[in-house]
């Protein structure tokens, strides 16, 4: 086992480095540097930039150098935990982000226990109890999910509390709690906000896993092994449990690979109509103003976020299965 | 053993004297050679028609792609005219009855009046002004029905068209006063070609990719699954965003509309260059493609000849699959601002004009683009359903 998460691991490095690549890529995208554009629109409404702003500037991001240079220094920030400048708010980026990466997380994780919590229970019924009325309901049910893109529920969401409830459901907290540091009573009410994203995100992922749990478990619940077991007169709760739903939880759990950049993208958007106080809306921000090095700094973090969830379910999967620990380990 | 002889010897001995064909059992029945001798894509259509929900879903797309063609004249007005007396009228009810008399399909007229404390336009139906709704007409005599067929000829033929000097808006107007109906018919256009361009951009993609990666091995494919993996592992809305901010704001809306169909094909192509290569990866040690190698076909006559036919249907079923995906990304971006800007109209463009959500509030009628976004999407993974369960009819 221990051998096995070296593996993974060691895998992790040279694809979060190609990552970074991508990301710096699009942090140069747009055309001339930044700083060039910030002097020039400086100097357009009569404003003079410091000579000491240049050279700080300069100097944190090696303007001026070859594009590999600056990779490379941009690159030996991020692994000091410099997360860069934020042209924009004119603060280090980790300023700007504050607990927001943290409440990203939060949501993010909130929404992948919904996913699972939700879908395992429903998708295990539709596959058990095939093409009965419960099962086509949800069926039915799960296809909207999926085909409704997930901003537009949240604006249907807030259209309808507002209708009938007359409340706001945006936001992540009550009002009070805003630039607060961390405690006890934030978390509650973080907590008591977090279901409206949290159903928000989840939803179109909870449809697909549904349906592909239910497939599994199908194919499994086919096969000749568990006739084999119902026609020996194993009670059927245990001809389910001990074997085919085992064997269906493998796939169910490696899609945590899946859905989690989708659960991420999804949050993105969701959390800029919601204007939760996560990374979405700054990204947003950030992009519109074009201030690429905040909003490469969060394209890194939520990567680093996806890489990081698929090195635990592919952990979670080992500690599952032994032919993949094993199997690794032979490799090795 | 001897009640078995006793048996036989009771019966009388019996020949049928019928013609007796040695191949009875091998012969066709009409019905079954059509089966056995059709080729695999009438197999796969015989097995496709069976899916009901894939077949009207089938035919409700191709209806609304061939829409896209004649969009100017199916709405009944201009999709850019302003009708600056009715700014965010909610939507009109078509009836039939008139004071128990049956008229034919019809609106009444809005009265219009403003509210000064919320400083809003108020609409309320005039029952005294029925104005019947004119089908298949030519005439210019309303506000809005002169329009540029594909931007080239004018003319003013419409579908339905409101009555002389009068308005129908049956899904209402939005903020400058423009039809919403003929907004989202228009927008059909652009949005329905971004899914299609993109997939035609990811599918070549993906077909070379994981072709390269299936059919050569080695140093190729650990290089094409790693760049898979990084891919996959991104968020795949931060990053469009983050590719169509990084768009020069000074492109015109026709090249930012081209730049934002190919960033949704070029990060979409993975999962079909993965496809194709697992099933290369399986199909290169068959016999027949052996046979082929040793015979001398160079490897894209082999990849393209030999090993491409025998899974080109699940290609078409998974690329069905991802043209919503394409969809909804459009609709995502233009919805935040990043996507496609006006003049150009897309479904997604029309919704951003939904997302304060004050104006939701108050007038909802501004998220009826949204339906036919969620009818097209949930169209094609219907159809991609079926034509998955189409693509291998041997089974």
């Amino acid at each position: 086992m221990l051998g096995y998460l070296a593996h993974r691991l060691l895998m992790m490095i040279p694809t979060l480095l190609v990552i970074s690549v991508f990301v710096f890529i699009i942090i140069q995208l747009p055309p001339g540097d930044y700083l060039t554009t910030l002097v020039t629109e400086l100097q357009a409404q009569g404003e003079e930039i410091s000579q000491e702003k240049l050279e700080f500037y300069r100097q944190e991001y090696g303007f001026g150098e070859p594009v590999v240079l600056q990779y490379l220094h941009w690159l030996w920030g991020l692994l000091q935990g410099n997360l860069g400048y934020s042209f924009e708010h004119e603060q280090p980026v980790a300023d700007v982000v504050g607990d927001r990466a943290l409440l990203t997380i939060v949501v993010s994780m909130g929404t992948i226990i919904f996913v699972y919590v939700v879908s395992f229970p429903i998708g295990v019924y539709s596959a058990v109890r095939q093409y009965s009325a419960g099962d086509y309901a949800l069926t039915f049910v799960g296809f909207i999910g999926l085909a409704t893109p997930n901003f537009l529920l949240a604006l249907v969401l807030m259209y309808l509390a507002n209708e009938y409830f007359g409340t706001s459901i945006g936001g992540l907290m009550d009002d009070h709690f805003k630039d607060q540091p961390m405690s006890w009573a934030k978390m509650v009410s973080i907590l008591e906000h977090l279901w409206v994203p949290v159903i928000v995100i989840g939803t179109s992922g909870t449809a697909g896993m549904i349906r592909r749990l239910r497939a599994n478990l199908l194919d499994e619940l086919h096969k000749q092994y568990v006739v084999t077991a119902r026609a020996k007169g194993v009670p059927p709760g245990k001809a389910l449990i001990k074997y085919p739903l085992r064997m269906a939880l493998n796939p169910f759990i490696a899609d945590i690979g899946n859905i989690l950049p989708e659960i991420i993208s999804g949050s993105a958007i969701v959390s800029i109509v919601l204007s939760l106080e996560t990374t979405g809306p700054m990204l947003l921000r950030a992009l519109q103003s074009q201030d690429m090095y905040l909003a490469g700094s969060f394209l890194m973090f939520l990567a680093l976020l996806t890489v990081l969830g698929t090195l635990i379910s592919d952990l979670a999967l080992a500690a599952l299965d032994p032919r993949i620990r094993l199997g690794a380990d032979l490799a090795k | 053993m001897s009640d078995a002889t006793q048996g036989t010897s009771d019966l009388k001995h019996y020949v049928n004297d019928r013609p007796f064909d040695p191949y009875s059992a091998v012969t066709l029945s009409p019905e079954q050679e059509k089966y056995y001798l059709a080729s695999q894509w009438v197999l796969m259509w015989m097995k496709f028609k069976r899916h009901k929900l894939a077949l009207i879903s089938g035919i409700y797309l191709v209806l609304v792609y061939l829409s896209v063609v004649i969009s100017e004249v199916l709405a009944p007005y201009s999709f850019s005219h302003r009708h600056t007396d009715f700014l965010y009228a909610p939507p009109q009810d078509v009836r039939f009855f008139h004071n128990g008399e049956f008229m034919g399909p019809f609106v009444y007229e809005y009265d219009v009046s403003l509210n000064l404390e919320e400083l809003r336009w108020v609409y309320t139906e005039n029952t005294a002004r029925p104005k019947q709704l004119r089908f298949f007409c030519t005439s210019d005599d309303y506000a809005g029905s002169t329009y540029e067929f594909w931007g080239i000829w004018e003319s003013n033929f419409h579908i339905v068209c409101p009555a002389k000097d009068s308005q129908f808006f049956f899904l209402g107007t939005d903020r400058l006063g423009r039809d919403i109906q003929s907004r989202i018919i228009q927008g059909a256009r652009i949005s329905l070609t971004v899914g299609m361009i993109g997939i035609i951009i990811s599918f070549t993609l993906g077909l070379v990719i994981g072709g390269m990666a299936g059919y050569y091995g080695g140093w190729i494919d650990s290089v094409v699954q790693r760049v898979i993996e990084v891919i996959r592992s991104f968020p795949a809305l931060p990053l469009w965003m983050a590719l169509s901010a990084a768009m020069p704001v000074t492109w015109s809306p026709i090249l930012v509309f081209m730049g934002i169909t190919v960033i949704l094909g070029l990060l979409d192509w993975p999962g079909l260059a993965r496809a194709v290569r697992s099933k290369l990866l399986a199909l290169r040690e068959e016999d027949f493609a052996v046979a082929a190698q040793l015979m001398g076909a160079k490897p894209s006559r082999i990849i393209g000849k030999h090993l491409m036919p025998s899974f080109m249907s699940h290609l078409i079923a998974s690329a069905t699959l991802a043209i919503p995906s394409m969809i909804l990304g459009e609709t995502a971006l233009s919805f935040l601002g990043l996507g496609l800007r006006p003049p150009i109209t897309s479904w997604g463009v029309l919704l951003n004009e939904a997302q304060n959500f004050s104006a939701v509030a108050l007038y909802p009628w501004l998220l009826y683009p949204a339906i036919p976004v969620i009818m097209v999407v949930l169209a094609f993974q219907f159809l991609g359903d079926g034509l998955r369960d189409a693509a291998d009819p041997y089974k």
